[in-house]
């Protein structure tokens, strides 16, 4: 059972006494409860976080690199300024992809303009020019450049979309993109998203050639949007839409490659797994090219059977039927899943903080197996996000945006959950501690969990977690007894 | 239908059945307008040529896949290793985050640090806000009894002062004026991770020495017979310095380790996260002004803070990561010469049997080829410890070594008679180095984790030495520093030696005769 709206009020305001009352106030609206019928979490969100507490946010830069650019794997994505963000971001995400890295792909590479003192002082777009030379003599099959902007680049003036235009123009056309991901810029990878969205609308979709890469269209054609393919995740979801009818044209942006964000306006239907990241390009296709989207969630099996139905009633009835087939195909992995993982982890309460979509798309898949989310966060959602979680969590669900690495610490020390879902900077201390931890940004190196398929791994893994005999042993077998 | 709950499938055999093969080839054909087969199998080829390598080290502005990172990550790896002391980094939080996540995933550990979160307004106008806000938050949070507050490229681009933001921060009461912040500029587009650790370290050591920025005594010197050791930037540091204190232990050496954060990141499972463990005390730090002398095991990590530490009149001796007999025979010989203590038995002992296991293995070992990569020292400790085996160190590479770097290895090169056609790279990165693996052959690469795409592509078996090391559990836990250091580094090149000539003659009934029941 979660805790009850009074007593996760009264763990709140017990830890925020440790903050100095300034910042205690500021917390304070980040923390809260859901109750049944109300309309959002009743929390703040997406607002800086305040300094010197341990936040477990990243940056713009992040998101537009790490996240949304990061995995189009034909195009060769320039961390630009000192060597490091690109250093520590280097096919850490696991978006995997196929093709022959280093010379017609790139994803798991790192290339950087390595910033010099220079640089700094002179500016760095006669470099970025000799780079994108460069890159053309030695990587010439890559098809397009994106320049990610580290925090400097913005602050010394450089004019990287000059920069960019005269090198398109020189190169006969080339996508080159700039991109204004400066990692001070706004609160959260939040930004970077946008950032990178809006970059994709003014740099690819404003300069498509309807000549290149033609297909003819078919009604079912459809685009998965917001899966970064971590893991495998995009395909695991990927064939189920598939199995339905329908014809995948584009993968955003996992194992995507720039022949399919340009062709993605000729999709019938976009459908959407992480809305935080990709909601605006999702909004600007509607607006622009008439292209509905729908949201989705391919999280166990019940929201897996849910959004099939949703994505198949904007189709025929064709669609429709199939959809029925697939989830009729998946029934016996399902039953046979559940009959083996339920009664391992039945009552189990979990505690999540992750990131754009997963604080509340994997709630289904948890409860799936019997479990109970009894707290959940958003590193860097906004309002929208807290919104849609109503629908997921249950009355009592202990909330907290952007939480700090103290107030996790305490809020798992008192609720003292079965798991912890949050990523690597915090998966060390819960072990510490003696609770069972899954990273739940890299899946834990292991994935994917999307689909059925992947909902045999995830129900796999969870136990494996849970019920590893390890835990047993953290107490010393003389000190238990004391 | 592939998944199967009896025997799940991972995502690396999933993606192999038939069913998502179909998926993938269809996806490529009719979407991705990849690169027509033909011009692709062509490139492929190209880009193991000479000319191509040519081309690609005739490059002078863009780097591709460096063996290096940015200063502040050094700066916290500094600061981790005192007592209680909390990183403190003034800028965009993102890069706290980053360094977080790149120790955590070394370590297998947890590593707390703080940023001062600086957004645009900040950019405008100053982050002096941010440190006033953060150094209160930070103090009254996690309780540290010192913040080593460090800087990212963002505030370095703007300008921020430290030294005034933080005396600043005293005078508006957000800690208390006596609570010790040392703190270092360490602008992340000047030098890598080592130079960050120097300048944290130093930042650290002048604060304290120097009378605390101004808002205390300078110390006075009154010399002693003990000896500082500072071990530089180490991904290994968990086993390396318990090493070196065993061994000056045995020694009877009185010492001091300056930063050591190998409890912090090594602690137990035991039902209790702590956020701090072991590391430098400040009355350590403080003392350490007294020693005798003080040895740099990692000269290129530690060129500020041994020249600072002269000036304070110690004896100092840097070294390049001293590995194998003569370079841990070096290190042994020097802390004798400086304490008048003189060298044990046991470690005699040590250094006889690790000749001795030398002498068992060395023929499997005796011209082989290795290339090389990884920090300036690191590369200089290695290179002497394969000549001392009878290897070839044929590709010494580095991104954050300079000319003056590869002169030093050249000549520990051309010293040698098995350092003959080997060479050192300077400021070369691991796309360089893909052209001399495919160009000049070696048996064996010799790197951090990053190197396995350099095995994929080349085919050149990798042997994790470095940092980071993310795709191998637990290495850091144990030495390679000291005589049972080098015993392990030669069991892991043996390892690596056997496993690939085990796997070259598995071939059933073509190629077994060789895969010997005794090596």
């Amino acid at each position: 059972m979660s805790l009850t709206v009074e007593e996760n009020k009264a763990l709140i305001e017990e830890v925020l006494k440790a903050y100095p009352e300034k910042t205690a106030k500021k917390r304070a609206k980040h923390l809260g409860t859901f109750e049944d019928g109300k309309p959002d979490c009743g929390v703040k969100s997406n607002i800086k976080s305040l300094p010197g507490v341990m936040t477990i946010r990243g940056c713009a830069y992040a998101g537009s690199k790490g996240v949304v650019w990061g995995p189009i794997k034909d195009m060769i994505h320039i961390s630009h300024g000192p060597v490091g963000c690109g250093q520590y971001s280097w096919a850490s995400r696991r978006n995997y992809y196929i093709g022959e890295t280093g010379i017609d792909t790139f994803g798991t590479m790192q290339f950087t303009s390595d910033f010099q003192e220079k640089d700094i002082v002179f500016g760095g777009d006669k470099k970025l020019e000799k780079i994108i030379d460069e890159i053309q003599e030695l990587f010439p099959l890559n098809k397009g450049i994106t320049v990610q902007s580290e925090c400097p680049i913005g602050l010394i003036g450089d004019d990287i979309e000059a920069v960019s235009k005269k090198k398109a123009k020189e190169y006969e056309g080339k996508t080159i993109v700039p991109v204004r991901c400066e990692g001070f810029r706004g609160v959260s990878q939040s930004l970077g998203h946008h950032i990178a969205n809006d970059a994709v609308r003014d740099w690819v979709f404003d300069k498509v050639d309807p000549n290149k890469n033609v297909f003819e269209s078919s009604p079912y054609d459809v685009a998965i949007i917001g899966d970064y393919n971590i893991g495998g995740d995009a395909w695991s979801s990927r064939i189920l839409l598939e199995e339905m009818g329908l014809r995948v044209i584009a993968q955003w942006s996992g194992d995507g490659t720039i022949a399919e964000l340009e062709n993605t306006p000729k999709a019938k239907l976009n459908v959407l797994h992480c809305y935080r990241s990709m909601n605006y390009i999702s909004r600007h296709m509607e607006e622009k090219y008439g292209i509905p989207w729908v949201e989705y969630n391919f999280f166990g099996p019940t929201m897996i059977e849910k959004s099939l139905r949703e994505i198949a009633s904007h189709f025929d009835d064709t669609i429709k039927a199939n959809a029925e087939v697939v989830i009729a195909k998946y029934r016996k992995l399902i039953d046979e899943t559940i009959a083996k993982y339920k009664p391992r982890l039945q009552g189990k309460k979990v505690m999540l903080f992750v990131g754009g979509l997963r604080p509340r798309h994997v709630i289904g898949a948890y409860e799936d197996l019997g479990m109970e989310v009894v707290g959940t966060g958003y590193e860097f959602g906004h309002n929208d996000d807290y919104q849609r979680t109503t629908h997921y969590v249950k009355d009592g669900t202990l909330i907290y945006d952007d939480v700090t690495g103290y107030e996790f610490e305490k809020f798992v020390e008192k609720v003292q959950p079965d798991l912890v879902g949050s990523g690597i900077k915090e998966k060390y201390v819960f072990q510490k501690m003696g609770v069972p931890f899954r990273q739940m940004h890299s899946w834990d190196y292991s994935g994917p969990y999307h689909g059925y398929d992947g909902f045999a791994i995830f129900a796999r893994d969870m136990d494996m977690a849970i019920n590893s005999p390890v835990w047993g042993l953290a107490k010393a077998p003389w000190k238990k007894a004391a | 239908m592939p998944q199967n709950v009896e025997k799940v499938l991972d995502h690396e055999n999933l993606f192999r059945e038939p069913e998502y093969k179909a998926m993938f080839d269809n996806k490529r054909s009719q979407f991705e307008f990849r690169v027509p087969a033909e011009e692709l199998a062509k490139q492929i080829e190209y880009a193991k040529t000479w000319e191509y390598r040519e081309k690609n080290f005739a490059r002078e502005a863009l780097t591709v896949n460096p063996a290096k990172a940015c200063q502040p990550l050094g700066a916290v790896f500094a600061a981790v290793g005192f007592e209680k002391t909390l990183p403190f980094v003034h800028g965009s939080q993102g890069c706290v985050a980053y360094y977080r996540s790149h120790f955590s995933r070394h370590f297998k550990e947890p590593t707390s640090c703080v940023s001062s979160s600086m957004t645009e307004d900040a950019a405008v106008f100053g982050g002096l806000n941010n440190m006033i806000d953060g150094l209160a938050n930070t103090f009254n949070l996690y309780k540290p009894e010192m913040i080593a507050v460090s800087t990212t490229c963002m505030a370095e681009v703007i300008g921020d002062d430290l030294d005034a933001f933080i005396k600043t921060s005293k005078q508006k009461g957000s800690i208390p004026a006596e609570f010790d912040v040392p703190f270092a500029h360490t602008p992340a587009f000047v030098g890598s991770h080592i130079t960050g650790y120097d300048n944290a370290l130093q930042g650290i050591i002048k604060y304290f020495w120097d009378g605390k920025a101004g808002q205390g005594t300078a110390l006075t010197r009154i010399p002693n017979e003990s000896i500082n050791f500072i071990g530089g930037f180490d991904g290994f540091v968990c086993g390396n310095l318990p090493e070196i204190r065993r061994m000056l232990d045995l020694m009877g050496v009185e010492h001091t380790i300056l930063c050591d954060p190998s409890d912090v990141w090594n602690t137990p499972t035991d039902g209790e996260f702590r956020m701090y463990d072991g590391g430098t005390t400040k009355a350590q730090v403080e003392a350490a002004i007294n020693a005798k002398a003080t040895i740099s095991f990692q000269g290129y990590s530690t060129e500020k803070t041994m020249k600072l530490i002269k000036e304070h009149g110690h004896e100092t001796a840097s070294f390049h990561h001293p590995m194998g007999v003569t370079g841990t025979d070096a290190f042994l010989m020097k802390v004798s010469e400086l304490t008048g203590k003189p060298i044990p038995k046991e470690l005699e002992l040590e250094r006889g049997r690790l000749v001795d296991a030398i002498a068992d293995s060395q023929a499997h070992l005796h011209g082989k080829k290795f290339a090389l990569y990884g920090d300036p020292d690191l590369m200089l400790g290695m290179t002497a410890f394969l000549l001392e085996l009878g290897a070839e160190p044929v590709h010494v590479l580095s991104t954050n070594g300079d000319k003056e770097w590869a002169d030093k290895v050249q000549a520990l090169l051309d010293a040698s008679p098995f350092g003959k056609n080997c060479k050192a790279y300077p400021k070369a990165d691991l796309w360089h180095m893909r052209s001399l693996l495919f160009t000049e052959k070696v048996d064996f690469l010799i790197g951090n984790t990053y190197g396995k795409y350099l095995e994929r592509d080349c085919g050149t078996p990798l042997i994790r030495l470095g940092f980071p090391i993310f795709d191998r559990h637990h290495h850091h836990r144990f030495p390679i520093w000291g005589y049972q250091g080098a015993l392990r580094v030669l069991t892991m090149l043996l390892d690596e030696y056997f496993e690939a000539l085990d796997a070259n003659t598995i071939g059933i009934g073509t190629t077994d005769y060789s895969y010997d029941i005794i090596r």
